[in-house]
């Protein structure tokens, strides 16, 4: 006698929405799951009529994708929402980020545009900037040469699985050295690949070829999230869908 | 004086620790008051982890309550776990507060909400790690006051040594005296220094200050006098009770943790007080009389909550929810308004009672129906009749049949091992009962795909309870029992494999028993267990039984006691109690009766509907029981969304 709900199916998506978020200042020490669940309860204070799934658990439909690691700050986290009612996506962004904490920033929220492609086929490289308080930056900088240097630089990495050995190199597609305010700055673009070689992986594979070891936690920010171009930087993810929707503003937003 | 954050300090120490969320505040309805705009400050702490102590009720309504003060501001804080414990050390960062992550060495008073004594050696790492010296003796007029509340301050003795002060019963009202007492003493120059302030604070009724009392030892090791040392404090302290909860609803900005807790849901709290008479259960005795919110009172908690935190569930909480007088209607208003929303409504463990089913198929009208949970307590109907818990075997039998036949999967049934008068039938009988509801519940439901969960707990006798005299079953015996249900319930698959055993050995239980009815003596345990390096005593991979054991064999020596006197033995009527000056409003007459009714297996009804029993509380208290029903309904509300 498995029981079903009663009453009609869940209203269907039709709207999805784009959004870029920030994951700043204490706040990066959330992890995903931590942001899932605190972006979750801001869309239910912030009234967004979102569509759910059927059956008798049913979820909001949300994609999260390309989480920055718990102890990385982000100016550009992604997520995408599907709507059972059409919204002004410039209100919802305001909405939304009035009901998320300070640090928690919602930037940017454009409407997916249909046939533009998927959100997450847009995500392949990050640029990060790696802050090195006490770091001598011709160490680094002649760290960073040794490592561009090398063909493959092989660092531990804990998976599901255990440890694992991934190849740092590959994965990093520039990587350049700056001073601010007396600091030290590693500013390094990052492919997506899996497993995702992050921030500390590259510090890991620095400690490796050059013996690079800072005497503070090194402070990583994701400035960017994209797709790589052809001059090695990262595009906005959010660009297609602008142009697209900027295309066809005949239809009229709805509050 | 202005106090700096230790933010800039800590924030290197987060980036090698497990779970850093928890340590950086934030929560969303958390407040951050300028220090200098107040005369009074607070640290409340919740002596566990902090995604235990985050969704605790009691600290969350005092931190609203007291920031609502214009001179006050109240900050939390959390057990720290060893691996930033070891960073703070090595680095001198103090314990902070979550919220402005000032050190807690500088507040005026730190709260500290006992839910359980087994975070007592937690309070001992806490202050260590704040720079407060652990002994109250030691403490200067700069250091905060500790104060104890919650549950277990009931029997604060254990912790004497190092508490400044208990305060007994609801802490709402309570903590705005003390506020007033301290803000009064700052500003006329802190006369007399802290030995002024500590009895100005024993005035403040409800509060217990332990060094104005003396504790003189027979010869045979029992309590020979408690005596007060100074004319101007109470002889005895009585229980604090707010009464008309509808004038106190809070939380009303319940705090949202960005961090997982482990009660992901919002909480209102529909009555407070139990009249059941159930003999094992403090809070059902310390917590009386009972004093219902009113079905409006609960329905604009319940909006305003929802509104405040974007939860998607709501707990409706009590220590007996079904018994609210007015909870059949409650349920399907509640039901009604939320229709459609994804709003979860729910109740926590109840009686065993058909009742109880028709509620809970209502709050999940048009959600999934996963588990159903009921506490009988007692495996045979002779050792519920001792626990005053009575149902009988037909009706759970009957009761969880029609949880299955209502498209229910999951059974999940709460007992008690090591009862007073228990044998190892009583305890086998558990297993029969699981066999019979798995039959029944196969036959009704038609299908094989439903399950019973027995979930069951070594008994530990409490203070104030009847059971205050009883023997506490050894780790032993308790263990044993397990093991023979444990085979019972094995013994035929085809049944067994739907009936999981969910249980704890009996070691902590002995550990809780000895701090739950420990003397001042006990103090010396718990100093030595925390200098050989206990704490977090409620987490199965932090306590150990072998250091307590330790601890407590040789710190009692010197008294010519051990752990076996504290937990196994029976005290006899005339005993003087570690808690016989501390006051709940029963009458100590009266729990000795009931305890000698539970040996004879008489029961005792409800109060509620059976008349006054003389129980004590309402003539010592000045209270009343203040129920329903009101007559009211829960209004419309505007639909928001869809």
């Amino acid at each position: 006698m498995a029981r079903t709900p009663d009453g009609p199916p869940p209203p269907p998506t039709v709207q999805k929405l784009r959004l870029r978020y920030t994951k700043r200042g204490p706040l990066r020490f959330a992890s995903h799951r931590d942001l899932a669940r605190a972006l979750e309860r801001a869309l239910r204070r912030a009234q967004v009529p979102m569509a759910f799934s059927a059956g008798f658990s049913p979820h909001p439909k949300i994609s999260y994708m390309g989480a920055a690691p718990t102890g990385a700050a982000s100016e550009a986290e992604y997520f995408e929402i599907g709507l059972s009612a059409r919204r002004d996506p410039e209100q919802v962004r305001a909405a939304l980020d009035a009901s998320l904490p300070p640090g928690i920033d919602v930037l940017e929220c454009v409407e997916a545009v249909e046939g533009s492609g998927s959100l997450a086929d847009r995500l392949d490289a990050t640029r990060w900037r790696i802050d090195l308080p006490g770091v001598d930056a011709d160490q680094l900088s002649a760290a960073v040469q040794t490592f561009l240097a090398q063909e493959v630089v092989l660092v531990a990495k804990r998976t599901k699985n255990g440890t694992k050995d991934v190849d740092a190199r590959e994965a990093v597609v520039s990587a350049a050295v700056a001073v601010e305010a007396g600091c030290a700055i590693l500013l390094v673009v990052v492919r997506q690949l899996t497993p995702t070689v992050r921030p500390d992986d590259v510090m890991a594979a620095l400690a490796a070829v050059a013996d690079l070891h800072p005497p503070l936690p090194a402070r990583a920010v994701r400035e960017a999230q994209g797709r790589l171009d052809d001059s090695g930087d990262v595009a906005d993810p959010l660009g297609p869908d602008r142009v697209a929707s900027s295309r066809c503003q005949g239809e009229p937003a709805q509050v | 004086m202005t106090v700096e954050s230790l933010y800039p300090r800590l924030e290197p120490l987060l980036a090698q620790v497990q779970k850093p969320i928890q340590y950086v505040g934030g929560e969303l309805n958390a407040q951050v008051k300028p220090w200098d705009d107040v005369a009074v400050h607070w640290a409340l702490m919740y002596p566990d982890a902090y995604e235990v102590g985050l969704p605790n009720q009691g600290l969350m309504i005092l931190y609203e309550v007291l920031n609502e003060r214009a001179d006050a501001l109240a900050e939390r804080t959390y057990a720290v776990w060893p691996d930033l414990a070891g960073l703070m050390r090595e680095h001198g960062v103090g314990q902070f507060t979550v919220d402005a992550h000032r050190p807690v060495r500088e507040f005026d008073l730190l709260g500290v909400s006992f839910a359980t004594e087994l975070g007592y050696t937690n309070l001992l790492e806490a202050l260590d790690l704040a720079g407060v010296p652990l002994h109250a003796v030691d403490r200067d007029e700069s250091h905060p006051v500790v104060v104890a509340g919650g549950h277990a301050a009931f029997n604060p003795e254990p912790v004497s040594d190092f508490v400044d002060c208990a305060v007994l019963g609801d802490g709402e009202q309570v903590v705005g005296d003390i506020t007033d007492v301290v803000a009064a003493w700052k500003d006329q120059g802190r006369p007399g220094g802290r030995v002024e302030l500590l009895a100005r604070l024993s005035r403040v009724d409800g509060v217990y200050v332990p060094r104005f009392y003396a504790v003189s030892y027979a010869a045979d090791g029992t309590i020979a006098e408690v005596r007060r040392t100074r004319d101007d404090v109470p002889a005895r302290v009585g229980k604090r009770t707010v009464m008309d909860l509808d004038e106190w609803p809070y939380p009303k900005q319940p705090l949202v943790p960005l961090a997982e807790s482990v009660h992901e849901r919002m909480s209102v709290e529909i009555f407070r007080g139990c009249t059941r008479g159930c003999r094992f259960c403090q809070a059902g005795m310390i917590t009386r009389p009972v004093r219902e919110r009113t079905i409006t009172g609960i329905g604009s908690m319940v909006d305003a909550g929802l509104k405040a935190t974007g939860y998607e569930e709501v707990g409706l909480l009590s220590l007996s929810s079904a018994d609210h007088s007015e909870i059949g209607q409650l349920a399907k208003e509640l039901a009604d308004r939320y229709e459609g929303t994804n709003t979860g409504l729910s109740l926590p463990s109840t009686r065993v009672d058909a009742f109880n089913v028709t509620l809970a198929n209502e709050l999940s009208r048009n959600g999934r129906r996963s588990g159903l949970t009921f506490a009988p307590e007692g495996g045979s109907e002779r050792i519920r009749r001792v626990i005053n818990k009575t149902v009988s075997k037909e009706d759970l039998v009957r009761t969880v049949t029609t949880a299955y036949a209502n498209g229910w999967r999951q059974v999940k049934l709460y007992f008690m091992c090591g009862l007073p008068t228990e044998t190892d039938e009583d305890v086998l009988e558990i297993a029969e009962l699981a066999v019979e509801v798995i039959r029944a519940g196969r036959e009704a439901s038609g299908s094989k795909d439903i399950r019973c969960t027995v979930s069951i707990g070594g008994f530990v006798p409490k203070p104030h309870t009847p059971f205050q005299w009883a023997a506490q079953a050894s780790a032993e015996t308790i263990d044993h029992r397990l093991r023979i249900l444990r085979e019972a319930i094995n013994a035929d698959r085809r049944i067994g494999r739907s009936i999981g055993l969910r249980y704890h050995d009996g070691k902590p239980g002995v550990i809780e028993g000895l701090l739950s009815r420990g003397d001042r003596r006990v103090g010396k345990v718990i100093e030595r267990v925390w200098r050989d390096g206990g704490h977090f005593d409620g987490w199965s991979e932090h306590f150990s039984y072998d250091r307590w054991q330790t601890a407590a064999a040789e710190e009692l020596a010197a008294f010519g006691l051990d752990l076996a006197w504290f937990t196994t033995r029976e005290r006899t009527e005339h005993e003087v109690l570690p808690w016989d000056h501390l006051d709940s409003g029963l009458d100590k007459e009266w729990l000795w009766d009931d305890w000698q009714d539970a040996i004879s297996e008489d029961e005792v009804g409800d109060c509620r509907w059976t008349g006054c029993y003389d129980c004590g509380v309402c003539p010592t208290m000045g209270t009343d029981i203040q129920i329903g029903p009101t007559g009211r309904s829960l209004l419309p509300l505007t639909p928001v969304s869809r």
